[in-house]
């Protein structure tokens, strides 16, 4: 074995991980898709959205807050971990008020292009109809919290210059919302909205002009399904995850 | 002598660990923490304001908008709606002239309702301003109202409490109704006695003492207590914390309250001989914010251990060092999980910590912690005290020793119960005069709610482990309305971090609530099965992984029952409800429409 290198299992498949990795972290690297909302890049896991849930030892675990171990077998794909799958994408689509044919990040959007890929036709949940508020009182960023998943992406992701928090949530249980420090310069700014808007995962970070600068049907997910740039790069035989009949 | 928030910040040494202290002490003095206060503290304690305004919108006890000067919280648990709370909370309504969520226009007077005070042996319950009132009737709430709107001292009206409740630093009107005692906690405690002997061992013999005895969590989980102390002490670190988790705020239960209030010496020894085995120096007792009204007297009892050498510097003239702070919660049931109870101390949002690691190794300020119920460092002390062989002889052979059990609702003799463990439930009904029980909730909402026909089962871990709340209903409750109760605790308690519980326990009680008007189906109970499931599997906590157990334990106990409450003649019936849908349009409109008048007639 090379030093620093583990062996894990997803699914029947035996994968090297690096020590320390997450398990999403390993899937990635080794072509294997793990879908997530709120783990995003090199920001410290929050396991808000449970999508990456997957079976280890008989016990559900988000993969993104759990580290890989040596002999690791995960279960990632099983019917049964597709329909948790598929119920949390359901639950955010009746928890908030999606309207994806007038949404800017329409085609860019991880919650619709997740729907696609676990083929969510209508939500088996009856929708909520929750009365959110859209705060539009910043000069460059709108903030529509009917669309946010409270994934807390921007409020790990994006800081004021002296490294203070911007964004935060408040309250709790169905109430919670993000909120931004408008006491602080950056909130407007251009850069930050750009920078918002890049981090959320959802439409409910919008800067203000320019949404539509790529045509609906061009956009990224519109092209390439989420998760195919993962597992498409596989050049050995694991055929199990080419979806491509 | 009103005191400026810089003051009060400074009083608190300006650290974010003492926030929660600093925020009490501000919405006591203005009765609301507002926005300028946040901008203040945000530059006294380098703390971003958003996370400041996180922490403010977390907790019950804590309001951006004015509570009045007298501030009523009406507990609205399950046995409060039983013993009349209905009629409370109307009376209370109708001499302020305002609604529960409201505070009269010149802010004397504040109603809001709260989850379990931990006083379900004497509802209707409510605290006003730390002042606790029990047993309350209409009448006695007119007279609340009329002293309030009078601006008088509410002291005196209260009555007299019992045992130590009658102590002026608590004052409170509160009864023990200690039913049954046993060998372990309220008897002839000498304080120093366990600690001595502990010492007498050695910090190592401690632990293996305690894992010998087979001492297993008393606040619910049941981990092994031995075993917990063992992993904190072997884990690498300069410093290690010994904390109290009093955040006892499952429906149903109040025994920690009592055990708190008459034997607290018992207790904090526990804690003292829990930090010389760990080798730490410091211990937090968490207290709730709702049992506020017993910090004085525990910090009084700290004041008597110090004096008596039992805690602070050079204990029993040892080399050994450890002291205990008190810190107060401020109204939120998810703190009683021990890594949100972490976060909470730490002056943050209670929201559990993703695990691993788990406190004993990475726990209070990021380091190893040993958190304990309270009645397991009341045992931890007894089984150093007499040995573990003593405390197993108690018990069944896989639990071991008593337990406290808080014993509620449809009984001649509400109260605590000192049992051993293993106990049928049908014995216990028994013993607190339960005749006619139809259905009892064994271990609070997250627990299970057994039927008639598992009355045989035992309490113990093997069987029916708990936490040790029982609360019992008789025929003549409506199953579905306990339900609903819990189901909307759970909905007002989850912290709202994760989906699975945020979303899901709002889509269950919306099925409920479906059943309850009469458009259940039986398609509607098998969606509760399966979704109930996913939020058990998928969610974060220990909140979302039990907060279907109230619907699913009934659906498997109460299955007649609960079918007879739904259609089986029909498949579907949709969740839309017209009057519902259209409420909000016929306020503004200041009428109804006339939708069923005409019904389509071609």
């Amino acid at each position: 074995m090379e030093q620093g290198t583990i062996k894990i299992t997803i699914d029947d498949k035996e994968i090297w991980a690096k020590d320390g990795q997450s398990v999403v972290e390993a899937a990635r690297e080794n072509h294997i898709f793990i879908p997530t909302l709120c783990d995003y890049k090199s920001l410290k896991p929050a396991g808000t959205c449970r999508l990456c849930t997957v079976k280890i030892g008989g016990r559900f675990v988000s993969a993104c807050t759990t580290t890989v171990s040596n002999g690791m077998k995960v279960e990632n794909e099983s019917s049964e971990i597709k329909d948790i799958r598929k119920s949390l994408i359901e639950m955010l689509f009746v928890e908030g008020n999606h309207m994806c044919p007038s949404c800017e990040k329409s085609g860019n959007c991880d919650l619709q292009a997740l729907a696609y890929r676990y083929q969510m036709t209508a939500p088996r949940f009856p929708f909520s109809f929750t009365n959110r508020r859209l705060d539009a009182s910043l000069p460059h960023l709108i903030l529509e919290h009917n669309r946010c998943i409270q994934c807390l992406r921007c409020v790990r992701g994006v800081r004021a210059k002296d490294g203070r928090d911007l964004f935060g949530f408040v309250d709790r249980g169905a109430k919670i919302h993000i909120t931004v420090d408008k006491t602080v310069e950056e909130a407007f700014s251009e850069k930050t909205a750009a920078a918002a808007m890049a981090i959320c995962p959802v439409g409910a970070l919008i800067q203000k002009g320019g949404a539509y600068q790529t045509p609906i049907g061009d956009r990224k997910y519109d092209l390439h399904p989420i998760g195919s740039e993962i597992e498409s790069n596989i050049e050995q035989s694991g055929g199990s995850h080419d979806t491509k009949s | 002598m009103k005191k400026s928030v810089s003051e009060i910040a400074q009083m608190h040494q300006n650290k974010q660990t003492q926030l929660l202290a600093i925020l009490h002490d501000i919405q006591e003095q203005e009765r609301f923490i507002s926005d300028e206060v946040l901008h203040i503290l945000s530059d006294e304690l380098d703390v971003p304001l958003v996370e400041l305004e996180g922490v403010r919108s977390f907790y019950h006890f804590f309001s951006s908008q004015h509570r009045g000067r007298y501030t009523v919280y009406m507990n609205t648990s399950a046995t409060s709606e039983m013993s009349g709370a209905f009629e409370v909370m109307q009376a209370f309504e109708k001499h302020s002239g305002i609604e529960f969520g409201q505070t009269t226009s010149d802010f004397k007077i504040g109603l809001y309702k709260t989850s379990c005070i931990g006083l379900c042996d004497q509802e209707p319950a409510a605290i006003i301003n730390n002042l606790v009132f029990t047993q309350l009737t209409a009448s006695r709430v007119k007279e609340i109202v009329e002293a309030m709107k009078a601006g008088k001292d509410l002291k005196v009206l209260l009555r007299q409490g019992e045992g130590q409740n009658k102590n002026p630093l608590i004052g409170a009107e509160i009864f023990n109704n200690i039913r049954q005692k046993g060998p372990l906690f309220f008897n002839e405690f000498e304080p120093g006695s366990a600690l001595k002997k502990a010492m007498d061992l050695g910090s190592l013999d401690v632990i293996e003492s305690i894992k010998k005895s087979n001492l297993r969590g008393r606040g619910g989980a049941g981990f092994p207590t031995g075993q917990k102390w063992g992993f904190c002490r072997a884990a690498d670190a300069n410093r290690r914390y010994v904390i109290c988790n009093i955040d006892e705020g499952e429906p149903g239960t109040f025994k920690d309250r009592v055990l708190l209030t008459e034997n607290p010496y018992l207790v904090f020894e526990g804690m003292v001989v829990a930090g010389y085995a760990i080798e730490s120096k410091r211990g937090i007792v968490y207290l709730r914010g709702e049992y506020a009204y017993l910090k004085n007297y525990l910090e009084e009892v700290l004041n008597q251990m110090r004096q008596g050498h039992l805690l602070g510097k050079k204990i029993l003239g040892t080399r050994f060092s450890f002291d205990i702070q008190i810190k107060l919660g401020a109204g939120a049931y998810i703190c009683g999980e021990e890594s949100a109870l972490i976060e909470s101390a730490e002056g943050k949002r209670g929201q559990p910590r993703n695990r691993p690691p788990f406190p004993v190794v990475s726990g209070y300020l990021n380091k190893p912690t040993v958190v304990n119920n309270p009645e397991t460092f009341g045992c931890a002390a007894k089984i150093v005290l007499n040995g573990p062989e003593w405390f197993r002889k108690m018990g069944t052979a896989a639990s071991s020793g008593v337990k406290l059990f808080s014993v509620a609702g449809d009984c001649d003799r509400p109260g605590i119960y000192e049992l051993e463990w293993g106990m049928s439930v049908a014995d216990l009904l028994k013993l607190c005069g339960a005749k006619d029980a139809y259905a009892v909730q064994v271990g609070g909402p997250s627990g299970v709610l057994i039927s008639e026909r598992q009355f045989a089962r035992k309490l113990a871990y093997e069987d029916l482990g708990t936490g040790g709340a029982i609360t019992i209903f008789n025929k003549t409750r409506d199953l579905l309305s306990i339900l609903h109760n819990h189901m909307e605790f759970f909905n007002n308690e989850t912290c709202g971090f994760c989906v699975p519980c945020r979303a899901g326990n709002a889509i269950l009680l919306k099925k409920l609530e479906k059943i309850m008007i009469g458009n259940g189906t039986s398609n509607d109970l098998s969606e509760i099965k399966a979704w109930g499931q996913t939020v058990k599997l998928a969610s974060r906590c220990g909140l979302g992984q039990t907060s279907p157990n109230p619907l699913l334990t009934a659906l498997q106990n109460f299955s007649d029952e609960i079918a007879s409450k739904v259609r089986h003649d029909i498949d579907y019936i949709s969740q839309f409800n017209m009057d519902f849908a259209i409420e909000e349009s016929v306020k503004v409109a200041g009428r109804s429409p006339n939708l069923r008048v005409e019904e389509v007639e071609d």
